[in-house]
């Protein structure tokens, strides 16, 4: 069986798609989170070293993964719609630009949360801090850029190229940063095993998964008001706005 | 007037040789119309010069930390200096319309922002090596330092000048492009800043200077390979 992609990638046909997709997804992001909280606040244990306060991982791991994620995502959509000419993969990239900013601030708040009973300090000029710190200022610029060109075509492309050059720029900065200075913890999840406890490592990839499908549904609620937005000249529109 | 497209008789010669010359005739171009209007490059040699000044007065004149702050405060100078004349890289040429004619030329555009980007780095960033040398005596720093922080700005500063040139085509024409340029191209300064004045740093505290110097230099590589092509992408995405 094969699906039509050429199909859905126009935006009317998506627009349905998308209707339908979404409460699928944010049922269960919702159902996801309550247990993933259950399972961080009841199941998992307290930690033998840090004690309660690192209970903030739960929600600050799934957000800096999410916060990054989202970035390679918007870039993936800006390459398609460069190389393919697709509007639909443009219209993607700025519906999830919101998203993984909002996910970047959260991750950086609770970092800070995190940071001040650990480090004795609200923030350190650590590398993983200061470059999650760019990646939300590179979020920022580009719905800057798009907040400021009115013709939708330009500001697609513009903001497209943007994030492409921040996509290739954020290891750069990643690894200078890192140089320049670290005192973060390790990593605690790696390929080959790792370091935590099991029920706190499923907690954790619970509430991964539910910040995952938040993010397709706001994702693709937002699309939908994208599309309306760009084709509310043409007939399919009018007849959707007709029957609502 | 000067032309752009290489005059009939010569096209017969070969690619290479005609690229080199519009790539040339952009760059002299350039600082002819620089050399014209002085005020303009002068205000951004000027700019650097009083913010790297306004240090001292605000923290206090200790030449202990007024060494430790100085290699930060010069980069970050530069970089703010740099963002303050690259608004009107693309800008004048496209308010009188002769960039659309330079895009209309048979020669790729790649080779219409490279020269771009160099004239602004020979208007803005020669200028800036000759000063930084009088700024670092001012800052209490060594001869040594005072030499690898010319030699980092020598390195860095066609970062700034590559990389801004994106952003410049980016928000060409576009409402309060200014502080949008800064917002777009400063996050992508950092690694050029870190590298940079990581190298005076490495100087004064006697770890070397060779590794940062190193990876500057493959920054500016890579940025000198890859932006002309962003850039060049850029502007047609804006002019279109």
């Amino acid at each position: 069986m094969s699906i039509n992609w050429y199909k859905y990638a126009s935006p009317a046909t998506f627009y349905g798609l998308a209707g339908r997709l979404i409460p699928g997804f944010a049922w269960a992001a919702a159902v996801l989170a309550a247990a993933g909280l259950y399972i961080a606040f009841f199941l998992a244990p307290t930690d033998f070293q840090q004690g309660e306060a690192y209970r903030v991982i739960f929600i600050h791991v799934p957000a800096a993964w999410m916060g990054m994620f989202i970035y390679l995502v918007m870039a993936f959509w800006s390459a398609v719609g460069l190389a393919f000419n697709t509007r639909l993969s443009f219209m993607m990239a700025r519906a999830l630009a919101p998203t993984g900013a909002m996910f970047t601030f959260v991750s950086l708040w609770t970092g800070a949360l995190w940071g001040k009973p650990m480090w004795g300090a609200w923030w350190v000029w650590d590398a993983r801090l200061t470059s999650t710190l760019i990646l939300l200022f590179l979020y920022v610029g580009i719905m800057a850029l798009w907040a400021a060109i009115d013709d939708p075509r330009r500001g697609d492309r513009a903001g497209a190229l943007l994030t492409i050059v921040g996509a290739i720029n954020v290891p750069i900065i990643y690894f200078s940063v890192k140089w320049w200075n670290t005192l973060h913890q390790g990593a605690s999840v790696k390929p080959s095993g790792t370091s935590m406890d099991e029920v706190m490592l499923a907690g954790m990839l619970v509430m991964a998964v539910a910040a995952w499908f938040y993010s397709i549904a706001v994702a693709f609620a937002r699309v939908r008001r994208i599309i309306l937005e760009r084709e509310r000249h043409t007939d399919w529109v009018n007849a959707q706005l007709e029957r609502a | 007037m000067l032309r752009f497209a290489a005059p009939l008789e010569t096209r017969e010669e070969d690619a290479s040789s005609s690229s080199l010359r519009f790539l040339l005739t952009v760059i002299r171009r350039d600082l002819l119309l620089a050399a014209r209007r002085r005020g303009d490059w002068l205000t951004a040699q000027f700019f650097f010069v009083m913010v790297v000044s306004l240090f001292p007065l605000g923290v206090g004149p200790e030449p202990e930390l007024l060494r430790r702050i100085a290699p930060g405060v010069v980069w970050v100078a530069a970089t703010l200096a740099s963002l303050l004349s690259l608004t009107r890289l693309f800008a004048d040429d496209h308010r009188d319309g002769s960039l659309e004619q330079m895009l209309l030329s048979p020669e790729p555009a790649v080779l219409l922002t490279l020269g771009k980007a160099a004239a602004h780095w020979l208007i803005y960033g020669i200028p800036l090596l000759i000063v930084a040398p009088v700024l670092g005596i001012q800052f209490a720093l060594p001869w040594d330092a005072v030499g690898v922080l010319v030699l980092s700005l020598a390195l860095g500063t066609p970062i700034l000048s590559l990389l801004g040139a994106v952003g410049a085509a980016l928000t060409l024409g576009l409402r309060g492009g200014g502080v949008l340029l800064t917002l777009l191209i400063l996050p992508l300064y950092v690694p050029a800043l870190i590298f940079g004045a990581g190298a005076v740093d490495g100087v004064i505290s006697g770890t070397g200077a060779e590794a940062h110097l190193s990876l500057l230099g493959a920054f500016f590589v890579l940025s000198l390979i890859l932006t002309p092509w962003v850039s060049a992408a850029a502007l047609k995405v804006s002019l279109e």
